[in-house]
């Protein structure tokens, strides 16, 4: 049954992820992005860690897709230039693959399925995040901070002296 | 045919793998962050990936990973963007070939 | 035993109905148990619908001293009908530039979330459609795909107006999603889960065996409430907030170019985004499921489940009839300088109480806290403008 779903799933984020690459109007590919970020969500339900796959939802594309069709709107061109589509960005894509799976598959990875794991609960991730982790959990407060401040300062209108 | 870790890390591989071709061979700057945001996404699976078939441990690493990672994500994918406006504001173009105005 | 019966009916009934599957495989019972709960589900809310459709017609129109539509059946309740034919019937026009697939996908994308965010709602005692863990979590971030609805049916229409009342409609979208999100915190913290069930269940017991302990009733709960509840007025685009879809203004914002049946399905997603606010909010601040008196327990949890909704949706409807529209920044500057501050002091004041181990001094404490914030709040957002008396000039 999960083999069905997993087969399912990849094929539905990688067809988005290809349609993302590949097609020539923006607003499209950033579409097709947001359907395979919730193809990646899915696949952290797969692999039983749901929060990460509710977080991934909210935030890929609740927001970043969200940012990236607002972005896409406020730098429009009026005529859509040929895109001329770049081989050799194609040529190192395809060897870096061939060498990830090379890779992959010459690593002796567990061969058994996965072992019967103790539900993750979001209380657990709650009290990892407060104990073990909260230097880490500090520091991302003020990136996403000053990511927020240097984002405003970025695009706001400079005053005319 | 139950999934393994290698059937997951072959197809974060692919994503991964994608997303490199999005971010190089396309020339407008949004498709270049597009790229890069499924590069990102592509290497919180296989966090998540690992910390599934991986021993048992108290701390749960690699969700711990992946949350943070994207969080760092959203940060950086909203620079990205005001980045992109800032500069089509300036240039009128978002065409990364023809913002040369440092060459040589 | 009549008590327990009637109020476990639905739950006798599909366990009966799933008896007759006793020789399927186990995930095939689970699909079928599912498709269950999402029939019923679905069979309910879109009554609901069609019962609230009219039903805010006929009290729209009360309030401004008329009828509302009384000729299609006893009283106009069948109106939901003919309304119904008549958007089926209508011929689906689609701008000669539009972009069709994004234009197609814009209404279904608005519904699915509504929809799916009803799942986790708890409608009575062991009635949640799909218990989750993370249930409060599911919502919103189901909640928050619906921006990008907004903007596909605003940019597949190729129409500017369109863009400009999407962009108006996500920005105030997302401002008030904060609010939204940072209210439910202090429930969540006192709680301690991010589940339905467990919020209702901490919701439980009568304080000195009269007044229930829903979260409403205390300081930083009542609050809480009520920013809620602006912000899910906010977020299903209802006046005095709908600026995106002004009648007056630009004609109906995203959802100009669609006609026929995909207008109603738009107006289905505002309607089931609508229930979904007022069902979490009676769930997470007015107790779920729960009688608010110990004696009145003996009538069935879901019917006080559909009270409690009803209750709120009449003063949605009520609202409706008798504020008028803010403009667009007023909208905005409230969002950020307003009830962002507040939300953060109801966490503040959340655990205040708690950690007075829900005293006397916990009480005054937290109630000293919210009017504090309240206070200054209103002294530096006050700019001063007085009224002046209205004169008229009339054409000479």
């Amino acid at each position: 049954m999960s083999s069905v779903a997993f087969v399912a799933i990849g094929i539905l984020t990688l067809a988005a992820a290809l349609a993302a690459a590949s097609l020539s109007k923006l607003i499209h590919a950033a579409l097709s992005l947001a359907v395979a970020f919730v193809g990646v969500a899915a696949f952290y339900f797969l692999l039983g860690a749901e929060f990460v796959g509710l977080v991934q939802v909210f935030v890929y594309v609740g927001a970043v897709a969200v940012l990236i069709v607002f972005t896409i709107l406020l730098t429009r061109r009026e005529s859509g230039s040929p895109a001329r589509f770049k081989w050799t960005g194609a040529l190192v894509a395809c060897a870096i693959f061939a060498g990830l799976l090379v890779a992959i598959f010459k690593t002796k990875l567990p061969a058994a399925p996965a072992p019967p794991l103790a539900p993750l609960t979001v209380k657990h991730i709650g009290d990892s995040l407060m104990t073990s982790y909260v230097w880490p959990l500090q520091c991302v407060g003020l990136v996403l901070t000053a990511a927020l401040i240097g984002a405003m300062i970025l695009v706001m209108e400079e005053k005319r002296p | 045919m139950t999934p393994t870790l290698t059937h997951f890390l072959a197809v974060s591989a692919a994503l991964f793998s994608i997303g490199l071709l999005a971010a190089l061979s396309r020339r407008h700057a949004i498709f270049i962050l597009i790229g890069i945001e499924m590069m990102l996404a592509a290497a919180n699976l296989n966090f998540v990936a690992f910390w599934r078939f991986g021993p048992p441990s108290p701390q749960p690493v690699g969700v711990m990973v992946a949350i943070f990672s994207i969080a760092i994500a959203a940060a950086e994918a909203a620079v990205g963007l005001a980045l992109v406006i800032a500069v089509y504001r300036h240039f009128r173009t978002s065409n990364v070939d023809k913002l040369n105005a440092m060459k040589g | 035993m009549t008590r327990e019966f009637l109020d476990q009916i639905f739950i006798h009934g599909k366990q009966y109905l799933l008896s007759f599957t006793a020789g399927a495989p186990g995930w095939l019972v689970q699909i079928i148990s599912s498709l269950l709960n999402i029939g019923a589900l679905l069979g309910v809310f879109l009554t609901l619908f069609a019962l609230i459709s009219v039903l805010e017609r006929k009290i729209l129109g009360r309030i401004q001293n008329r009828y509302g539509p009384n000729r299609v059946g006893p009283f106009g309740l069948l109106q939901p009908a003919a309304d119904g034919i008549k958007l089926l019937i209508k011929e689906d026009v689609v701008p000669l530039r539009a972009d069709k697939v994004v234009h197609f996908l814009a209404p279904l994308m608005m519904v699915f979330p509504a929809i799916l965010a009803l799942g986790v709602i708890p409608y009575g005692r062991n009635m949640t459609a799909f218990a989750i863990d993370g249930g409060i979590l599911f919502f919103f971030a189901v909640g928050s795909t619906a921006e990008l609805a907004v903007f596909m049916a605003g940019w597949g229409s190729n129409n500017k107006f369109s863009m400009l009342g999407a962009m108006r409609a996500i920005a105030q979208m997302v401002s008030y999603e904060l609010p939204l999100i940072i209210t439910v915190l202090p429930v969540v913290m006192i709680v301690g889960s991010l589940s339905p069930d467990a919020i209702v269940a901490a919701q439980g017991g009568y304080a000195h065996g009269l007044i229930p302990r829903w979260f409403v009733f205390t300081p930083w709960g009542g609050t809480a409430f009520i920013l809620f509840f602006v912000s899910g007025f906010v977020e299903s685009n209802r006046t005095p907030f709908d600026v995106p879809e002004g009648e007056s203004e630009i004609v109906a914002g995203h959802m100009t170019e669609y006609s026929g049946f995909k207008y109603a399905t738009f107006f289905m997603a505002e309607y089931f985004g609508m229930f979904a606010i007022s069902g979490l909010a009676v769930t997470l601040f007015l107790g779920g499921w729960q009688a608010p008196f110990g004696l009145l327990q003996f009538i069935p949890s879901y019917v006080w489940f559909f009270a409690k909704l009803s209750a709120i949706l009449f003063v949605f409807i009520w609202i409706r009839g008798t504020l008028p529209r803010t403009r667009v920044d007023q909208v905005m500057n409230f969002a950020w300088k307003f009830m962002l501050p507040m939300a953060f002091t109801c966490i503040l004041a959340a655990a205040v109480w708690h950690y007075q181990s829900h005293g006397l001094i916990g009480w005054f404490g937290s109630f000293a806290v919210i009017a504090a914030a309240y206070f200054v709040l209103s002294r530096v957002l006050d700019t001063g403008k007085k009224f002046a008396p209205r004169t008229y000039r009339f054409a000479e």
